[in-house]
């Protein structure tokens, strides 16, 4: 069973996408900023990470350049989920290392037809 | 809807586009032609079916048989057919057509999804290409779908449907709410509208066909037929592409199915007097 840890600061959010993961097989863990988000990947890199952009304490994307530079950081696959939905976000996510990239709203098709993108199913 | 009429426009319908109404589909008419009569300014579905019974050809005909056909699509949907398009198709035609270019005809293009999809993915492919042109030809009996296809934008939701981001990056702009193809990419496809139980031959002849949920929409003399003058408008070895859940088999042997390669046929050319063009 592939982890999934999701990473946004709304709890609503977060229980939508585990309940969309738990259906794809994932075991889920949450966290609900990117310095929550960094603790838990070192106590266990998960194999994905659903990550949002905006959250307190720690953004998405500085959680994202920290995770990246971190020993054993580049293993997990990062798909971005974010309101962020302009060309100029989606570069600079890609180019800090994420993997995929989910424009919010979103829904179990959308996440599955990314998470198959970059072979997670 | 009356029974009666339910019976009219399924037969109208069936005549014109080859879909196949069911009485079960009855609340499905109902939904789909509540918006045509809106349109037109018809206060009714009765006062719709009487206008249609009073003309048989007419626009407010091609209306309602657009209105019935469904134009479920996506990017790189089912991914197989492109895998093939890309390791089995395209080094196969390189290596024949010898600098001529590829012609590829997607039959049931509806909103562009699928003729994008594999412009996109030929623009990938560089210099595997060998030098040669590719034609893509989308067509569909929808008017509406083809608009949508020619202008080439799509909504938030769309673009996140089977396409990677990478190829979000790469080939569209973002316009207000929605995103826009390139114009390269856009460039690459035509588009013609075409009614598949009409004669095709004035398209030309093809190397590759995608003809990919539409048949299932017919019944089976009529998948047939389209089939059958399929094998004789394709280049062989004509390649067939089929949706996941659809088969040639025990509807023609015009087509034989390529082993290992799911929803790929090519054409056999004993069965249809074709011989490969010198
Ligand atoms: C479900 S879509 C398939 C789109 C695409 N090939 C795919 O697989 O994603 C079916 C399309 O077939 C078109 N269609 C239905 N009857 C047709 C006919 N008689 N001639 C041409 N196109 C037809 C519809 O308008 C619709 O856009």
């Amino acid at each position: 069973m592939k982890s999934c840890l999701v990473v946004d600061d709304s709890r609503v959010i977060r229980k939508v996408a585990r309940r969309i993961l738990e259906d794809m097989d994932f075991q889920v863990n949450e966290a609900e900023d990117g310095q929550a988000a960094l603790r838990k990947c070192q106590q266990e890199m998960p194999d994905a990470v659903l990550l949002d952009w905006n959250m307190p304490v720690m953004n998405g994307i500085d959680f994202l350049r920290e995770l990246r530079s971190s020993p054993g950081g580049e293993a997990p696959v990062v798909v971005f989920c974010t309101t962020e939905n302009d060309m100029s976000s989606i570069v600079e996510a890609m180019e800090a290392g994420a993997n995929e990239y989910i424009m919010k709203p979103f829904d179990s098709e959308i996440v599955q037809s990314k998470f198959a993108e970059v072979g997670l199913i | 809807m009356k029974p009666a009429d339910f019976d009219f426009v399924a037969k109208l319908v069936r005549e014109r586009s080859g879909l196949v109404l069911t009485p079960d589909k009855a609340y499905l008419v109902e939904s789909r032609l509540g918006p045509v009569a809106r349109k037109e300014g018809i206060p009714s579905l009765d006062d719709l079916v009487s206008s249609l019974r009073l003309r048989t050809h007419s626009p407010l005909v091609d209306a309602v048989v657009d209105a019935m056909t469904t134009n479920e699509t996506f990017f790189f949907r089912d991914k197989t057919p492109f895998e093939l398009l890309e390791n089995v198709i395209i080094p196969d035609l390189v290596a024949k057509k010898r600098g001529a270019p590829i012609k590829i005809w997607c039959a049931a293009a509806s909103t562009g999804q699928e003729p994008y999809s594999i412009a996109m993915l030929v623009d990938s492919l560089g210099h595997k290409m060998g030098g040669c042109k590719v034609e893509i030809l989308g067509t569909d009996i929808s008017e509406r779908c083809l608009e949508k296809a020619k202008a080439g934008i799509y909504t938030q939701f769309e673009v996140q449907r089977g396409l990677p981001v990478q190829y979000l990056m790469k080939h569209f702009k973002k316009e207000g709410e929605n995103w826009k193809i390139s114009d390269q990419v856009r460039s690459a496809v035509r588009y013609r509208s075409m009614n598949l139980l009409d004669d095709f031959r004035a398209l030309g002849r093809f190397d590759v066909i995608f003809c990919r949920n539409v048949l299932i929409y017919f019944d089976a003399p009529t998948k047939k037929r389209i089939l059958d003058r399929m094998a004789t408008q394709v280049e062989p070895p004509g390649y067939l592409l089929m949706g996941a859940a659809e088969t040639t088999l025990g509807i023609t042997d015009v087509f034989k199915p390529v082993q290992n390669a799911r929803g790929l046929y090519t054409v056999d050319p004993t069965k249809t007097g074709l011989t490969r063009a010198a």
